[in-house]
């Protein structure tokens, strides 16, 4: 059971990662998301039931988020719309567009072929199942998380930092604010796009809704990481994101498991989710309020 | 070095709100030159200089820095020659990021890559740097600037704009958001800056003791236009007594109010 658990907020680390890009590093609410976690699983479901393999699979997968992303991106800086409004747009957008990828159906099934999972719990061998595929996860995140890192030690990457707190400062050193959002959007949204191209070989099929709601359960992971400890430093952020991402399914599932002796459904898991960032925001601003008033800042 | 001719700036044009901010102005600013300009509100100082950036375009006219027509350019290229420092000491860094990134990303202009810049060399060399601003900032490479004060800020601001040493540096009332000590210290710092590493430079101030006690060339401007260009021996024994009787001599207005706005 909690290894179960583990597995899935290892997978949705990923996609919290990326959304952790847009909103907390660029400040770019970024509503792409919900299109592009169903547009990775529906290239990378669709390359390996075409016997194009694997790995392909993965990269496509990753590449065509990114470039959802770029769109976003590249429609808020030519078209001067708000980033929100951009970011619906693609995702509205990519409805259709992943219908299409997915050869005109909602659903395709990743039946009698290898994936991803398949192959590693072979290599398993006699550890369980979901041992095995625990293991393999945390060094699959574990391996992003820590390309994230190295990536936001270069120049490029404290860069982007900078952006969505001070673009101004951005210009000022000659650099295109522009090209740096094409950019973060990109990235963002292609690690969302391979944690969805995760979770269709984890699950087994690929279907066009199943990026609905992904921001707001992504802000959820990345707000409750925030609430477990305090840091500057860029390789602790993203283990609070990671940690947030498990934590955020732990509690999805005690709603799941226990929920059924207050009469939840699993479909009202989506409204708990928006009420944990309710709370989240709201005990975020009262903290703030208080920390201003005792450094008596504004 | 810059060379503007004939640029004006109207915003809202054909509206009821239509407001021309620079009249035909032409200006050339020679190398060397520590340029200071004074003037009312509203007298087309900052809107000067942004034409000079870029973060606004001219109505008309051209502006030619290093002998290239930048007039159409965007503002992160011409960023390349210029380095800005605004009244608000938390335009110029990231509160957000730790002393030595922001350092990291002033210390090149340009597109950043994957390259990490950011050494054991480079650390000892930002230290170096630091200690000149005597502010202690030397030992808080790893602090984020969002917990520096706004004197400290701004000096930093100016250390790292200074660091990737500028054709043009622009300085829009740099001081007027800081309390007296801290101006008068990051006023020296600018002067020092200027004259070791012989920047060409502009500097907007409201004090007029400030625009004759600096620089060898003093801008007085109104109504979006520049009414006097003062450089050497006159400039040099200018007071501000002098200053204000020149500007009622050109205007040729006696109001109370003129006073009041040239702040002394």
């Amino acid at each position: 059971m909690i290894e179960g658990i583990l597995v899935d907020g290892l997978i949705f680390a990923v996609m919290a990662m990326g959304v952790f890009i847009t909103f907390r590093v660029l400040n770019f609410p970024d509503l792409t998301v919900d299109g592009s976690f169903a547009t990775g699983a529906a290239v990378a479901t669709m390359c390996i039931t075409n016997g194009l393999g694997i790995f392909p699979g993965l990269l496509l997968a990753f590449a065509s988020g990114a470039a959802a992303g770029a769109v976003t991106a590249i429609i808020h800086n030519r078209l001067k719309v708000p980033n929100l409004l951009a970011g619906i747009l693609t995702m509205t957008m990519l409805y259709s567009i992943n219908i299409r990828i997915l050869g005109g159906r909602a659903n395709v099934a990743l039946l009698r072929v290898d994936t991803i999972i398949s192959n590693v719990i072979k290599l398993g061998g006699s550890i369980p199942r979901e041992w095995t595929l625990l293991i393999f996860m945390i060094l699959f995140t574990g391996t992003i998380k820590v390309l994230l890192d190295v990536f936001f030690h270069t120049d490029l990457g404290v860069t982007l930092g900078a952006m969505g707190d001070n673009e101004q400062m951005v210009i000022s050193q000659g650099v295109n604010p522009k090209t740096m959002k094409v950019l973060g959007v990109g990235l963002s949204n292609g690690l969302v796009a391979l944690s969805g191209a995760m979770l269709a070989q984890y699950q087994g099929f690929a279907d066009a809704n199943l990026g609905i709601g992904m921001v707001v359960q992504g802000l959820a992971a990345v707000m409750l990481g925030e609430f477990l400890f305090r840091s500057n430093k860029i390789g602790m952020l993203t283990v609070q994101v990671i940690l947030g991402a498990i934590l955020y399914k732990a509690l999805m599932f005690l709603g799941r498991y226990y929920g059924y002796y207050i009469n939840l459904t699993p479909s009202d898991l989506k409204l708990l989710t928006g009420i944990l960032v309710i709370i989240s925001l709201s005990i975020a601003k009262t903290r703030n309020t208080v920390g201003s008033k005792k450094w008596g800042i504004k | 070095m810059i060379d503007i001719s004939n640029i004006s700036k109207t915003f809202n044009l054909g509206t009821v709100n239509e407001n021309t901010a620079i009249r035909d102005i032409s200006l050339n600013v020679r190398k060397g030159d520590f340029i200071t300009i004074v003037g009312s509100n509203g007298a087309g100082k900052t809107t000067l200089l942004n034409l000079i950036t870029g973060s606004i375009l001219p109505s008309t006219g051209t502006i030619k820095i290093l002998g290239k027509d930048v007039t159409r350019s965007p503002e992160y290229k011409r960023a390349a020659y210029i380095g800005r420092i605004f009244q608000n000491p938390t335009l110029g860094t990231s509160g957000k990021l730790s002393l030595e990134d922001n350092m990291n990303i002033c210390s090149k202009k340009g597109f950043k890559g994957l390259k990490i810049s950011l050494n054991a060399k480079q650390r000892d060399l930002f230290k170096k740097e630091l200690v000149a601003l005597e502010m202690g900032l030397e030992d808080r490479l790893k602090d984020n600037v969002g917990l520096l004060s706004g004197g400290q800020r701004q000096a930093l601001t100016l250390l790292m704009t200074v660091l990737s040493r500028p054709a043009l540096l622009l300085l829009d009332e740099h001081t007027a958001a800081l309390d007296p000590r801290n101006a008068e210290i990051v006023l020296g710092l600018t002067q020092r800056f200027i004259d070791d590493y012989k920047l060409t430079s502009m500097m907007i101030t409201h004090n007029m003791k400030h625009a004759i006690e600096f620089g060898n060339r003093l801008l007085m401007m109104d109504r979006g236009e520049i009414i006097l260009d003062v450089s050497g021996d006159e400039k040099r024994t200018l007071t501000v007594e002098k200053l204000v009787n020149k500007f009622h001599e050109i205007r040729q207005t006696e109001y109370v109010t003129d006073e009041a706005l040239l702040t002394l």
